[in-house]
């Protein structure tokens, strides 16, 4: 998607999309995103708790103006139900990561002590490597990336963002009339 | 109504953004409104009487493979006329000439495959004009969709980018709600074009057909209703201002609200400028329209934006033609920008105050706001502005010169077609010089006189987009003015014309090139001239004559009454002769000069402060008064 690390952080925007769960709504959700040339930064797409709707987490990289545009693009879309931006500070924000890591004898107690400083889970295991999945914030996934990097990185898999909103409330609240 | 609910996360938008904006609640549907009680059909039969219940009367398009058993029950109908194009761009374009004119949905219709991808061009061409249209495509069966089967293609993926919405329909229970919200969606808030595919398989399914229908859009609630606040801001803003302007764009005539708006502007008595899309939209022989802005626009109406410290913006979204270098476009003004979609607010140039809403509501609104101030605090004296715009208007008019060749200038014939078709006949232009001389030359004094490709630029628009204004508006005159390139892009539907009594007027205004980028080699590319020789009236070397094709013999092949004009002393007669025929298509070819150019200009990525009106000589802007 979206180029890594171009764009400072404070970027990086959240946006929780609720959509009709309807044929070609993703397609049409993410052609938007490249025809008006908005940068995706990661997009993840699951059903929500009402049926027949959608939830897509999507993360830009955009500053407040191009973000209101974005917004409002999205919005024409007429599977397009409700748009809310997550902000990190009224948010909880996590990325799923599963990674498969070199690990033969002299290095696999290092590996195992590195995951287990990150609270992250060895999932699979082989004679010469690793899986490690592992849940968090951005920072932290990459941190850990950065961690079992001299290792051997055979092989990354992200989520891509996820975010929901503090509080009691629920965005679908009254989403629908 | 208000989701305004949680205070935190912070809501960025959604579909019923404030309390204070109204809402169009309960959608009306589309068409008579009348209702049918539940009958067994098939689904073609049930396409065709969703057609006739929204009111359709005529439509226009192409039979093929997958739409075949829905043109079965449309011989049958008694309410729809479907008229029988040679190119599905064709029917296209006309469905979009027949909604321009009439203000109604056009319809067009194709099969899969082939059929589908040549109403790319025309619901692209609706999409940037925001035409309200809806096509229908006949799709394989839903069994072999993904297969390659014979005259597949994903037309929803393809038409997603250049449609307002677009169905897939595989099972028939669902047409005629897909339907109605189809033409629902292509006639409310911002119009626009939906594609609605069908596959064969529903089409031949057994089904029920009743009306009306329940439309289910939740993601679909326009605003129309302006807020309250920002309608009082923006009155505030113009009260102030001493350099204000009108930027009228086409959606004062999508919105129907021209007459609430020549209200408005005489209350105010600021300059008036109308964009291509919106020439019409006040008249032009009324004291403060100054014309077209933009790129070819009148030197005063480009300056009047320039100079201007309030632009009020209605329904119009500073696209790049009219801006010019948008850093450089108005530098002084401030922005109130009211259009129905919020999208157009703030994307090309930030807006002081927005307005979202139906410009029917807005215009009115703004009048009785500003007539409350002025009430209060009286109104800013406007003299010195049109001191300054009177003088530009009066030492920059629009003109053109005589061509050095002895051939007819261009301009002259547009003008004389005007002068003898008048303000009620309508006008539909093709894309290049010719549009650009049809937008400047015509006077144009009534909504919907003026049909043309603004936004995409489509080439050929006008002889299908002309044939559907015809339908739509039997009674007006309706005249094609197109270019030799143009034309031969499209000039197949003068077979529908001929047959079907639809009797267009088509001035080929023919400088045997392809002239507009003839224009911009003349002036950026050293004269070179590349691939614009079109050879319809001049060889290549300019000398002798050559005419390929000889439009003269192919509007008689076609049916139509051929023309030429090729003495500025003619014009007169030929045009009369053209408008006695009322019974057949009429092509008149123009043969007119090569070398006549548009002016003013202001060259592309150029600030509109160096627009020149003509080549080389800009403006004097700080004359001693």
């Amino acid at each position: 998607m979206g180029t890594h690390d171009i764009i400072a952080p404070e970027q990086r925007r959240t946006l929780s999309v609720l959509v009709e769960d309807v044929p070609g709504v993703l397609t049409k959700v993410s052609g938007l995103f490249a025809r008006r040339a908005f940068n995706i930064h990661s997009l993840a797409v699951g059903p929500s708790e009402l049926p027949g709707l959608s939830r897509i987490t999507v993360v830009v990289d955009a500053d407040s103006k191009l973000l209101e545009q974005i917004t409002k693009q999205l919005n024409k879309l007429i599977n397009v139900i409700k748009i809310i931006e997550l902000a990190p500070e009224n948010s909880v924000q996590r990325e799923h990561l599963l990674i498969k890591v070199k690990a033969d004898s002299p290095t696999r107690l290092q590996v195992t002590q590195a995951v287990e400083l990150f609270r992250a889970k060895i999932v699979d295991v082989s004679v010469d490597s690793l899986t490690v999945e592992a849940t968090g914030a951005p920072d932290k996934l990459n941190a850990l990336l950065e961690v079992l990097e001299p290792f051997g990185v055979r092989e990354i898999v992200r989520s891509g963002g996820l975010a929901i909103s503090r509080g009691s409330k629920s965005m679908t609240d009254r989403a629908l009339r | 109504m208000s989701h305004l609910t949680a205070t935190t996360p912070a809501m960025l938008a959604s579909k019923a953004s404030s309390s204070a904006a109204g809402t169009s609640a309960d959608p009306r549907l589309y068409g008579p409104g009348r209702t049918v009680a539940p009958v067994q059909v098939t689904g073609s039969q049930s396409i065709v009487r969703s057609l006739e219940e929204l009111g359709v009367t005529d439509v226009f398009g192409i039979p093929g493979g997958a739409i075949l058993p829905t043109y079965d029950p449309l011989m049958d109908s008694e309410q729809v006329n479907h008229i029988l194009v040679r190119h599905e761009q064709g029917a296209g374009h006309a469905a979009q000439g027949y909604a321009m004119v009439t203000g109604e949905v056009g319809v067009c219709i194709a099969t899969s495959g082939p059929g589908a991808t040549n109403l790319v061009t025309p619901m692209a061409d609706a999409h940037m004009d925001s035409v309200p249209m809806v096509a229908i495509t006949g799709q394989v069966n839903a069994n072999v969709i993904g297969t390659d089967a014979f005259q597949e293609a994903d037309i929803v993926g393809i038409a997603t980018p250049i449609t307002k919405h677009s169905f897939l329909v595989t099972d028939a229970d669902q047409i005629p709600k897909v339907m109605a919200e189809a033409f629902h969606l292509a006639s409310t808030g911002r119009p626009g074009p939906v594609l609605v595919d069908v596959t064969k398989s529903a089409q031949a399914a057994q089904t029920t057909f009743a009306w009306p229908p329940k439309i289910e859009l939740n993601g679909y609630r326009p605003v129309t209703r302006g807020h309250s606040k920002q309608i009082r801001e923006a009155a505030k803003l113009i009260q102030g201002a001493s350099r204000p302007v009108f930027y009228i764009g086409g959606g004062m005539i999508k919105a129907n609200a021209s007459e609430e708006f020549h209200a408005l502007a005489e209350t105010v008595g600021a300059p008036v400028v109308t964009t291509l899309m919106a020439r019409g939209a006040f008249p032009d022989s009324h004291q403060q329209n100054l014309g077209m802005p933009g790129m070819h626009g009148t030197v005063s109406a480009v300056a009047a934006l320039q100079r201007s410290d309030l632009l009020i913006t209605l329904g119009a979204r500073f696209d790049d033609r009219v801006t010019g270098q948008l850093e450089s476009f108005a530098p002084d003004a401030q922005v109130i920008h009211a259009d129905i979609d919020p999208a157009e607010i703030s994307k090309n140039r930030t807006a002081d105050v927005p307005i979202v809403g139906s410009l029917k509501e807005i215009v009115p609104e703004l009048g009785f706001a500003f007539e409350a101030l002025v009430a209060k605090h009286g109104r800013t004296d406007l003299s010195g502005w049109w001191k300054q715009l009177n003088r530009f208007r009066e030492t920059y008019p629009l003109g053109y010169a005589t061509p050095e060749d002895g051939k007819i200038a261009p301009q002259q014939v547009i003008e004389k077609i005007n002068q003898a078709a008048g303000p009620e006949a309508v006008y539909v232009a093709g894309v290049g010089q010719h549009q650009m001389w049809s937008a400047q030359f015509v006077k144009y004094e009534r909504p919907r006189q003026w049909l043309n490709s603004g936004g995409l630029g489509t080439m050929g628009y006008a002889v299908p987009a002309a044939m559907g204004a015809q339908v739509g508006n039997p009674d007006r005159v309706v005249w094609a003015i197109d270019g030799d390139g143009c034309f031969q892009m499209t000039n197949q539907e003068l077979a529908t014309c001929a047959i079907n009594k639809i009797p267009i007027k088509v001035a080929v205004i023919n400088n045997s090139s392809l002239g507009m980028v003839r224009q911009w080699q003349t002036l950026f590319y050293e004269s070179r001239y590349s691939n614009t020789h079109l050879n319809t009236s001049v060889s290549d070397s300019g000398g002798e004559i050559v005419r390929i094709p000889d439009f003269l013999k192919l509007a008689e092949a076609y049916g139509c009454v051929g023309l030429r004009c090729e003495r500025p002393e003619d014009i007169d007669a030929v045009i009369a002769e053209a408008m006695a025929i009322n019974d057949r298509p009429v092509v008149v070819d123009f043969v007119v000069s090569r070398d006549s150019m548009v002016w003013p200009m202001v060259p592309a990525g150029v600030s509109n402060s160096d627009i020149q009106f003509a080549q080389n000589l800009t403006p004097q802007w700080d004359e001693e008064e």
